[in-house]
């Protein structure tokens, strides 16, 4: 991947952001789901050459699909590690690959699913639970 | 004032700590590496929240004082070995870098009203 | 602080938001890596950055910060303004490096946001 799709980071937080509020969704949970999507894009654009970012609202929940046939990820647990990063010198430059992106998606979904295989792509899916509904629960696996 | 001094104020926890006695001139902050190449002074104490291994080549490069790392993740382990070895002092704080540029310009500035830690 | 004395004391330039410089800010956060932005857990902070790009204006807003405070004499290229201007994001520009104008902020009584504890992360 190049320096040059970093440019677009954080369009699509910002415009699902805009579309959440629109919609009348709480702007704890717009701001969770702005959270998890910056990080989301921040990976795609720095490991993958593209991807797709799906966002579906419901009464109870708000969901967020990650796809990309990107390398994958290779060792599941380790990239839960805060701090740990494989980004490269030119994304850190640009203030990125601090290696809390996946930490923090976990942290602020209430349910956070990753799927990965190597050479292959990686897919996510990241629910935040609307007014009392909130459920927690993770999980990281390999395979999909 | 010297690392030593600094490093108990702030509260700052040594995860390599060669030169205690290096004076401190002044503060740099900043989580590039090439500007803190290009900006940072010598005897300056670097605040940061990269933990790049290359973090210590640009203290030892730039003759820094010492290098902070701000709140986050624990380094990984080679950072500090990489510090000891090199002779640069490499320390970390679970504060932000806005409240320990904060502090340290306060410090080193004389003003002795905005040190929280010294407070009882 | 309201955000016109954060640029009095910074003696920072205005570069959007002008009509809205009576905004108060609550806290500051110092930082260029924007993973650090996104474990901040409160709002309404002044984000102080060495970066000019978009991604750092789209994180302020996605945050809900109050403003941004560009350091370094850094000035952000017409696009990453303009977007800034009608995103709401009120835009600050001054001369002075991070370290200086934290410590500025912090003597006049900002106080630091607070984050997301490293901790509380799965790992």
């Amino acid at each position: 991947m190049s320096p040059g799709a970093i440019a677009d980071v954080g369009a699509v937080s910002t415009q699902i952001r805009r579309i959440l509020r629109e919609l009348g969704v709480e702007p704890e949970v717009v701001r969770r789901v702005g959270i998890i999507c910056f990080e989301g894009e921040t990976n795609i654009a720095i490991f993958t050459k593209g991807g797709r970012i799906t966002l579906m609202v419901w009464d109870d929940r708000v969901e967020l699909f990650f796809a990309d046939n990107g390398p994958g990820i290779e060792d599941l647990e380790l990239v839960r590690r805060p701090g740990y990063s494989t980004a490269p010198d030119w994304a850190r430059e640009l203030g990125f690959g601090a290696g809390m992106g996946i930490p923090n998606m976990e942290k602020n979904a209430d349910t956070f699913v990753l799927r990965s295989r190597p050479g292959k792509g990686t897919a996510i899916r990241a629910t935040v639970w609307r007014k009392g509904n909130e459920r927690q629960g993770s999980s990281a696996g390999p395979g999909a | 004032m010297n690392a030593r001094e600094v490093a108990r104020v702030l509260g700052l926890e040594p995860l390599a700590f060669p030169h205690p006695e290096a004076e401190v001139g002044g503060g740099f902050c900043s989580d590039l590496l090439s500007r803190a190449m290009a900006e940072a002074s010598p005897g300056d104490a670097w605040i940061t929240y990269q933990r790049h291994l290359n973090v210590v080549a640009v203290a030892k490069l730039k003759e820094l004082s010492l290098v902070i790392l701000a709140r986050g993740p624990e380094p990984e382990p080679e950072v500090a070995a990489r510090a000891e070895e090199e002779g640069v002092n490499l320390l970390r704080s679970d504060d932000g870098m806005f409240e320990l540029a904060g502090r340290l310009y306060a410090l080193l500035a004389g003003d002795p009203e905005t040190h929280p830690a010294e407070r009882g | 602080m309201k955000l016109r004395e954060v640029a009095e004391v910074t003696q920072a330039e205005v570069l959007t938001g002008r009509e809205l410089l009576e905004r108060e800010v609550d806290k500051g956060c110092g930082a260029d890596l924007l993973s650090d932005v996104l474990s901040v857990v409160e709002e309404n902070f002044l984000l102080v950055t060495g970066m000019v790009t978009l991604q750092a204006v789209r994180v302020a807003e996605v945050m809900n910060a109050a403003a941004v405070l560009i350091v370094r004499g850094k000035r952000p290229l017409e696009p990453v303004i303009a977007y800034a201007e009608e995103a709401g994001i009120p835009l600050l520009a001054t001369q002075k490096g991070m370290f200086e104008t934290c410590g500025l902020l912090y003597s006049r009584g900002l106080r630091p946001t607070r984050f997301r504890r490293v901790s509380e992360y799965a790992g």
